[in-house]
């Protein structure tokens, strides 16, 4: 049995969940990592993504927007901006996602152009991996 | 003196000034407990959030390439105001006290020859600092239709703000709210955002990695972290004004009860009077007779 460590997840406006887990996978702007006891301290900005828990109750997966991860040893919380358990992720969820995401493409300045592009790639490619 | 009619029926308008701030009140306690429960839930985010930055400030904030939003313009010659106060009165000094505050810092800024620039959230404050300031007003954000305080309408706001930083709009924004201590005591508080300050030093943030770089997570964070603030400056908000409306109406409802205790009792007296008057007349004919 594989030791565990304390995953939080945090949106501005409620604890979603907190329970021991195996295994966190989580999207990193840099591309996924999976966190496990023992891993370095780390913290990672997030890409809109899922994020995968390994709990005791089995996998629990979250669609997450925005934000970043803390993670060290024993613990990993994820900070998300918005985040929604997959089974409540339909369709007019992510619709509004994208839509949130294409109009920062149209008012971004154009340093910033390119950030929210790939923010908007990134909703797409949610999308087509939730399948709708 | 008022008739004896007169009496009864401001009795009965009383009553019923009563029964309503009795009502108001009972309404507000309620709303006063899931926005206490509102601010309860967004504490572990802010707390994380700011312990994070703080971090992370503390290592970049020294460096050359510290980003704008953290080390600032370079001056503070234009100042934005963000003044947040409720949609609706009857909430004792609630709005008042904010507003006050608000004021007293923008005649602070203009005797010391900067610009002000004033951007009010909710229509009460509007309305306060139109007389005198209302040439700084540069904007104003609606929260009439908001049914529920959520995240998105901090969010709206906060890019708001950044925008118009990032247009060289202003170099130091400062937010005015009251924070929420008790259901009698709500303490006005003006908290600067941009450029962000912190309090102390932050957990020694050398030994996390950083992905991709402190620079850009700070980058990535400080953004996220105005809105934030500013979402739990409307948590703090709107249990202020609750709890200010609660002890206004039960204020209101106790003095309505003193009120009509003393009119029943003068009301008593009158018609008191007027029986023995009546008595004495007709004793007094009998007599005359």
């Amino acid at each position: 049995m594989a030791g565990t460590l304390q995953f939080d997840l945090v949106s501005p406006e409620r604890r979603l969940a907190s329970f021991a887990a195996t295994e966190v996978q989580v999207p990193g702007t840099d591309g996924d990592m999976t966190a496990m006891e023992g891993h370095a301290p780390t913290i990672t900005t997030l890409r809109p993504g899922i994020l995968r828990a390994q709990g005791p109750s089995g996998v629990q997966a979250y669609a997450v927007t925005g934000g970043f991860a803390e993670i060290n040893a024993t613990s990993i919380s994820v900070l998300a901006e918005k985040a929604v358990a997959v089974e409540e992720l339909t369709g007019t969820v992510l619709d509004e996602f994208i839509a949130e995401a294409r109009e920062l493409v149209s008012v971004a300045l154009p340093e910033d152009k390119d950030m929210a592009e790939r923010t908007l790639n990134d909703m797409l490619a949610l999308r087509a991996s939730a399948g709708h | 003196m008022p008739s004896l009619k007169d009496l009864k029926n401001r009795i009965g308008s009383v009553k019923n000034t009563r029964k309503i701030t009795k009502a108001m009140q009972m309404v507000a306690a309620a709303k006063l407990r899931r926005a206490q429960e509102a601010a309860e839930a967004a504490r572990p985010f802010a707390e994380r959030m700011t312990a994070v930055m703080t971090g992370l400030a503390g290592s970049v904030g020294s460096s050359e390439s510290a980003p704008r939003l953290l080390a600032g313009t370079g001056s503070d010659k234009v100042q934005l105001l963000v003044v947040m106060t409720a949609e609706r009165g009857l909430c004792g000094g609630f709005n008042s006290s904010i507003v006050r505050l608000a004021r007293a810092h923008a005649a602070k800024l203009l005797a010391e020859g900067k610009t002000v620039k004033i951007l009010t959230v909710g229509k009460k404050g509007r309305e306060q600092l139109r007389r005198d300031l209302g040439q700084h007003f540069i904007g104003h954000v609606d929260l009439s239709e908001v049914k529920r305080m959520g995240y998105p309408v901090a969010q709206g706001i906060a890019r708001d703000v950044l925008d118009r930083f990032d247009k060289g709009e202003f170099d130091v924004a400062t937010i005015f709210f009251a924070r929420f201590q008790s259901v009698i005591s709500q303490i006005p508080t003006a908290q600067q955002v941009i450029p962000a300050v912190f309090e102390g030093e932050g957990e020694v943030s050398s030994l996390y990695d950083y992905e991709p770089s402190e620079e850009g997570v700070l980058a990535d964070l400080l953004p996220r972290g105005v809105a934030t603030q500013i979402f739990t400056a409307l948590l703090e908000n709107g249990a202020s004004e609750q709890g200010a409306r609660m002890s206004a109406m039960d204020n209101a409802t106790r003095n309505a009860g003193d009120m009509i205790n003393r009119l029943t009792i003068q009301y008593n007296r009158s018609r008191q009077a007027a029986i023995t008057k009546e008595l004495i007349e007709i004793i007094s004919g009998a007599e005359a007779l």
